[in-house]
């Protein structure tokens, strides 16, 4: 398998997730990218971004017509998103393990700005080997950062898997948990918009195909 | 008398309550400093990645985030979260080292960083602060906070008998024809000492902030002598300003002498600070043994 086809898998994965994301829960448009009350999506798993460019363009954020030229010297779509290259894009990612950290600050920012505004970030269950996110786990409780949501895409990449599950590793800390199959839109949304009075993780299970 | 590190904790809890955008994240080090009631003031526990992540994300949500620990935990541990988290998310942030490079020798290498500007120094857009005196960090830091940009404050148990006004450029506190020395932060006054103590015809400038460079300044004062001689005395990694001094100097026929702490051996020994500053020929006697030998004839 080549990289680039691992990145194709990657997009595959989050697909169904961030659409949902986009269409139905996050209240961010392109006219309100710059809103401090907006909710902010926090691509952590910076890699397979085709997917998240498509969703982009399609809700408006991005000229459709900028997919085709993706990589190249002039384009602002690169493997790995830029915030500064991308309006609507909130991270700059590529590097694992540093979404999660990252979006314990935005909503702990959103909270001590009064804001309504919530997080979301994405991490992959094979990203979650990094130790950032742990740390950022743990954190996350113990601030109760409560409008953070973590959506983990556990497409089984994760080296040596996750003992108990990965919504346990998060439960333990005392985080909300909600696991559903990663292609049912309904189920993606429903928990994804769950009440929570703590952090929120949605485990969404992605087949293996590869 | 008021340490650097007391200077910084009694700056940010004066400034916290006056601006809203000033928030605090630690991991665990200093943090009984700030006020843990307030929202603003975060504690991670021990976890150096998050701390600078959070303070990303801070920042991302319109917070000035200062963050502060022991210098190897605060640059080198998270140094990839400092890259991407920070500059690469293109935010702004105020870090505040103590420590130094071997602050408390008796803790071993782990607890040492003399590399931490010259890490800072691979960074695009980074200010870097190395104050000389407690109270040239309170003007350095409030500064610091009113803006937007990324800022290192390096702080350290050991200053000079005074302090000089703190500004952009580098400050002429000696005029002479035989060359310049350039010393940064807490090396002035053994700079001072072993100029006079070798009766040293040498222009000394003194630099609290050295990032950015002054070059222009360099330039002055190497202009204003008769010979193109530049001695650069650094309390980090020899050499961190090497790149710089070349740089500016690039027009002219010189010399340089680039003195720090140094890069050949990882030094095993304990002792003090002073050992230490002798182990690296950074005490007086050996400066002034450089000073002799470079500026010689």
């Amino acid at each position: 398998m080549t990289g680039d086809e691992k990145h194709e898998w990657a997009a595959a994965s989050t697909i169904d997730v961030l659409w949902v994301l986009y269409d139905r829960v996050l209240n961010v448009t392109p006219a309100t990218v710059d809103d401090p009350d907006r909710d902010r999506f926090l691509l952590s798993k910076g890699h397979g971004p085709m997917a998240y460019y498509a969703v982009l363009a399609e809700k408006g954020f991005i000229e459709e017509s900028t997919l085709d030229e993706w990589t190249s010297w002039d384009s602002p779509l690169g493997q790995h998103p830029d915030r500064v290259l991308v309006k609507g894009v909130e991270i700059s990612s590529g590097s694992l393990g540093h979404g999660l950290p990252i979006a314990v600050g935005t909503a702990l920012g959103q909270r001590i700005h009064g804001s309504p505004g919530r997080t979301f970030v994405l991490v992959g269950d094979g990203e979650l080997d990094e130790g950032s996110n742990h740390e950022a786990i743990a954190v996350a409780a113990r601030l109760n950062v409560a409008n953070l949501t973590a959506i983990v895409i556990d497409n089984q990449s994760a080296m040596y898997g996750w003992p108990g599950g990965i919504a346990q590793r998060f439960a333990v800390e005392g985080w909300s948990t909600a696991e559903v199959d990663g292609r049912d839109h309904e189920a993606v949304f429903a928990a994804l918009t769950a009440p929570h009075d703590r952090p929120h993780v949605v485990v969404a299970k992605i087949e293996k195909s590869y | 008398m008021t340490t650097m590190r007391q200077a910084f904790v009694k700056t940010v809890n004066e400034e916290i309550d006056n601006d809203p955008r000033i928030a605090v994240v630690t991991a665990v080090i200093s943090s009984n400093e700030f006020p843990q009631e307030n929202e603003r003031v975060v504690d991670v526990g021990i976890r150096e990645q998050t701390m600078v992540g959070v303070a990303g994300g801070l920042a991302l949500a319109g917070l000035r985030p200062v963050v502060h620990s022991y210098a190897p935990f605060l640059v080198e541990r998270p140094y990839e979260q400092i890259k991407l988290d920070i500059g690469h998310q293109d935010v702004g942030a105020v870090f505040v080292s103590i420590g130094a490079s071997y602050d408390d020798p008796v803790w071993g290498r782990t607890h040492q960083s003399p590399g931490d500007v010259a890490l800072f120094d691979t960074l695009p857009g980074w200010t870097v602060h190395v104050p000389g005196h407690a109270d040239e960090v309170t003007p350095l830091l409030k500064e610091a906070l009113m803006g937007d940009n990324r800022v290192y404050v390096r702080l350290s148990l050991h200053e000079n008998s005074q302090a000089y006004p703190v500004g952009e450029g580098f400050t002429a506190l000696r005029h002479g024809k035989r060359g310049v020395v350039l010393a940064v932060g807490p090396m002035l006054d053994r700079v001072l000492k072993a100029v006079d103590a070798e009766n040293a015809d040498v222009t000394v400038l003194y630099a609290a902030t050295v990032r950015p460079f002054d070059s222009d300044g360099l330039v002055k004062a190497v202009s204003a002598t008769d010979h193109a001689d530049v001695m650069v005395v650094e309390p980090y990694l020899e050499g961190t300003s090497a790149h710089l001094i070349s740089d500016a100097l690039q027009l002219f026929p010189h010399r340089v002498r680039c003195i720090g702490v140094k890069r050949h051996a990882e030094l095993r020994n304990y002792g003090t600070a002073e050992d230490h500053d002798a182990a690296h020929d950074l005490d007086v006697v050996g400066l002034g043994s450089a000073v002799r030998s470079f500026f010689r004839g």
